[in-house]
């Protein structure tokens, strides 16, 4: 029963914060919202039992990746309203319900098709060491053999973003953006005086 | 009553929706990136729904690699965000086509 509400209640937060998202024309509330649906997310991750994965959805996205965002929209005018080029709102609903369909159709396919046995079953852990630590010690021991090589090529993706990272913005970094227009606007208003 | 695979099936499909209503609506480049945001998302929820049903953890490791990949996404897409900014002023998608003929 508690399982049965925490789902609903947690769906229809997510699906609310995501909408607002998606719908909003102020960057600061589409980045609040988003990081708000980032944690509801992660809510469900611990409903289905993966904890370790709950947690570092809640350490990566909202730790790491909303700061960034937030970062980023220092460089950018978060204040004002977006403009944007408007676009055919229907066109935009029926492709968006009719892609959504085949993608489901696509995944669905194979797994209705065949019998699908667990090779990685839960609880895995336990059988070999004995113990009994839950779903962290499972994801360690699936991690750190099966999937190690895997592991270690993401280890150095993340490196290089953050190289490549760091180098595109890092360019021209002593020269404000804001600091250029308040010259600017200083000679200009010089001008006025003269 | 209580929660089948269905159901989270059907939630990560609306999620997924979701993000790729606001890939297509939105112009603004910064927008774009929350909407693929929301649609990794969609995508881990199913993950992890089917890792727990089928009683598998390659469904939980998947979500895991993905996650990796979304942040490495965002560091270098907002590191080029930012140079195309300072080179031109504004982020909206239509001050990319630079390729008129």
């Amino acid at each position: 029963m508690f399982e049965v509400v925490a789902f609903y209640l947690f769906a229809f937060l997510t699906i609310s914060m995501f909408s607002i998202t998606v719908i909003t024309k102020n960057a600061l509330y589409a980045l609040s919202s988003l990081a708000a649906g980032m944690i509801f997310i992660s809510a469900f991750f611990f409903l289905l039992g993966a904890e370790f994965l709950g947690a570092v959805q809640i350490v990566v996205y909202t730790g790491a990746v909303m700061a960034l965002y937030a970062f980023g929209m220092m460089f950018f005018d978060s204040i004002k309203e977006i403009k944007e080029t408007p676009t055919n709102p229907r066109l935009t609903f029926m492709l968006t319900g009719i892609i959504a369909l085949i993608i489901v159709f696509i995944f669905v396919a194979p797994i209705i098709g065949a019998n699908i046995t667990a090779s990685y079953p839960l609880g895995m852990a336990a059988d070999l060491y004995g113990t009994i630590d839950g779903n962290t010690q499972d994801v360690g021991v699936v991690l750190f053999t099966k999937y190690l090589v895997p592991f270690e090529v993401a280890a150095v993706m993340l490196l290089v973003a953050m190289i490549g990272g760091i180098v595109l913005s890092g360019k021209k970094m002593d020269v404000s953006l804001s600091e250029q227009s308040d010259k600017k606007q200083d000679i200009e208003k010089m001008k006025d005086t003269i | 009553m209580s929660i089948t695979l269905n159901d989270y099936l059907i939630l990560s499909t609306i999620i997924f929706m979701i993000g790729m209503f606001g890939v297509f609506k939105r112009t603004n480049l910064l927008m774009l990136f929350f909407s693929t945001e929301i649609m990794l998302n969609a995508v881990n929820i199913g993950m992890a729904a089917i890792s727990k049903f089928h009683g598998d953890l390659t469904g939980q490791m998947f979500a895991f690699f993905i996650i990796a990949i979304a942040a490495s996404e965002v560091a270098v897409g907002l590191g080029l965000l930012v140079l195309w900014y300072k080179k031109h002023n504004t982020i909206d998608l239509t001050s990319l086509q630079s390729m008129k003929g």
